[in-house]
């Protein structure tokens, strides 16, 4: 069964300079260059990434904070450009991150629309015919030729998520976004969500919540600090996470025992220094 | 080459829209809205006649069109330039979210200035009427300053959109600098008033060969000066390549610094 590869990352390492005190101005430039002060230390968010998503598969990303998810996303998406190593993607991606960052504030929702339609390489034609869908998903009815400044941050996530899933994408990459607006709306999301999903469309997922991504995923890969340390089945890998998770904690819980053992006895030393 | 055309037609469309965005937003909430691409270039016109008109010895009665031609050319350059610099670090929040080639932020910012700037050449019009300016042929010619100065702002946006996002200093630097160009720029004074060895400060100003040419053209009527357009021409050239090369080396450190 050789399907279709939708998403090849080999190699990808993303560097970060940080420079312990930022550097902004001429003056301060000009300054630290002639005093050779220019100096960064380097910073791997993610080092040799590699893995392949074949069409129609549902990929999970997990790892604890810091780990380089969104680093990594960031890269798919084209945002990022990797330090070293290659990112192919083959079809459409729709990345629902962080929904309407690219929204004018002065511009009214309609106007919108279109700006964000266009950012999203869509054409004008094809947001024309769109465009009533469009708000009628959104359930924003009078508010879509208000300026976005005026909006709830709900409305405004509305809006983004109808502008995003209008087209049939090939990849999704989703940012535990399922949780957009009220108990109502969200439940209209996760169902078209679904609706993709029934399409075949292949499927990139982050999220803190292994029962989400046990459930939508049949892939996953585990990062820690930038590296790829796990990757495979779902469970499989879910089961690698959380026995990290367990050792995690109860090294937290040893830690925890000892500090409250040396806060118990210097408290006691304490009183009996007063006694004296 | 060809790969590049390709993308653009791809981005068309975006193009149009944050164009469309600009001009849009610039106005919005005043009053008069777009018509205030007329009315300030027309009022600032009439202060700058009322004002220097006093030193001159001699009335002239096309002073207000030599004041406006000058005036609206240097303002074009002035406020683009201005635009594109800004245009990376004001589009951050865009930026970090959905991948969209980089130079449609300052080209989108140059080109939404020179819409307004073409607008506004109405008032031109208007006064040239009014003051009965003869229209000569040589009208036509206005087209060769005015291409060249869309390329030369380009260039030296891109270059200072690059520069400003490492260094934020820049955009009080080139305030100054855009004043300091102002005055070099005959646009209020005549040209004639500069004697001798001064003349250089304005040979040397390839946005005074842009104007000088664009006199020639509409309010003296008589043909172009070509030495100061291939001044002019060469110089917005060398900006385009440097401005392009230097955006291009430096726009994927861009992410990492707004």
């Amino acid at each position: 069964m050789a399907k279709k590869t939708a998403l090849k990352v080999e190699h990808v390492g993303m560097r970060f300079n940080l420079n312990a005190e930022k550097v902004d101005n001429l003056k301060e430039y000009f300054i630290k260059f002639v005093k050779r002060q220019l100096n960064y230390q380097e910073f791997w968010a993610l080092k040799d990434v590699s893995f392949e998503v074949k069409k129609g598969e549902h990929l999970g990303i997990i790892g604890l904070n810091g780990a380089g998810k969104s680093t990594l996303l960031k890269v798919i998406a084209g945002v990022l450009k990797p330090t070293e190593g290659t990112v192919k993607t083959n079809g459409k991606i729709v990345p629902l991150l962080e929904l309407g960052a690219g929204f004018d504030k002065q511009y009214t929702g309609a106007e919108n629309i279109y700006l964000y339609g266009a950012l999203l390489g869509y054409s004008k034609e094809f947001i024309d015919e769109k465009y009533d869908e469009i708000v009628e998903f959104s359930e924003l009815g009078e508010f879509i030729n208000v300026p976005i400044k005026n909006y709830s941050s709900g409305m405004r996530a509305r809006l983004g998520f109808s502008i995003a899933t209008v087209v049939q994408p090939e990849i999704l990459i989703l940012d535990e976004v399922l949780s957009v607006g009220d108990a109502q709306f969200k439940k209209k999301s996760e169902k078209k969500i679904h609706s993709m999903f029934a399409n075949g469309v292949t499927v990139l997922f982050v999220s803190h919540s292994l029962e989400q991504v046990k459930r939508l995923c049949d892939k996953a890969i585990l990062l820690e600090h930038g590296r790829v340390i796990a990757k495979g089945d779902v469970e499989d890998v879910a089961a690698i996470y959380t026995a990290k998770l367990d050792k995690k904690k109860r090294e937290r819980k040893r830690a925890n025992r000892r500090i409250r053992a040396e806060l118990k006895k210097q408290a006691e030393d304490a009183k009996q220094r007063n006694k004296e | 080459m060809k790969k590049y055309i390709a993308n653009f037609m791809k981005y068309k469309y975006l193009m149009t829209e944050l164009v469309k965005k600009d001009i849009k937003l610039k106005y919005r909430r005043s009053k008069l809205g777009i018509l205030w691409t007329l009315v300030e270039p027309l009022l600032t016109m009439i202060v700058l006649t009322v004002v220097f008109s006093s030193i001159r010895e001699k009335s002239d009665p096309t002073f207000p069109v030599y004041i406006l031609t000058g005036r609206l050319l240097y303002s074009f350059f002035s406020s683009g330039t201005k635009a594109a610099s800004k245009s990376i670090r004001s589009n951050s929040g865009m930026m970090r979210k959905v991948y969209i080639p980089k130079y449609m932020y300052p080209l989108a910012a140059v080109v939404s200035n020179f819409i307004t700037f073409l607008i506004s050449l109405i008032v031109l019009v208007g006064v040239s009427l009014y003051l009965r300016i003869d229209v000569t042929v040589h009208v036509l010619e206005a087209i060769y300053p005015l291409v060249i100065l869309f390329l030369m702002t380009l260039g030296v946006g891109m270059l200072l959109a690059t520069l400003e996002v490492f260094f934020r200093d820049l955009e009080y630097l080139w305030g100054v600098v855009l004043m300091l160009v102002m005055y070099c720029c005959a646009i209020f004074y005549p040209a004639s008033m500069l004697s001798g060895n001064k003349q250089i400060i304005l040979d040397i100003n390839p946005l005074y060969a842009l104007i000088k040419n664009f006199r020639n053209a509409v309010l003296y009527g008589v043909a172009p000066d070509f030495g100061a357009l291939l001044y002019a021409g060469i110089f917005a050239a060398v900006s385009i390549i440097v401005g392009v090369v230097v955006f291009y080396k430096k726009q994927d450190e861009f992410i990492l610094n707004v």
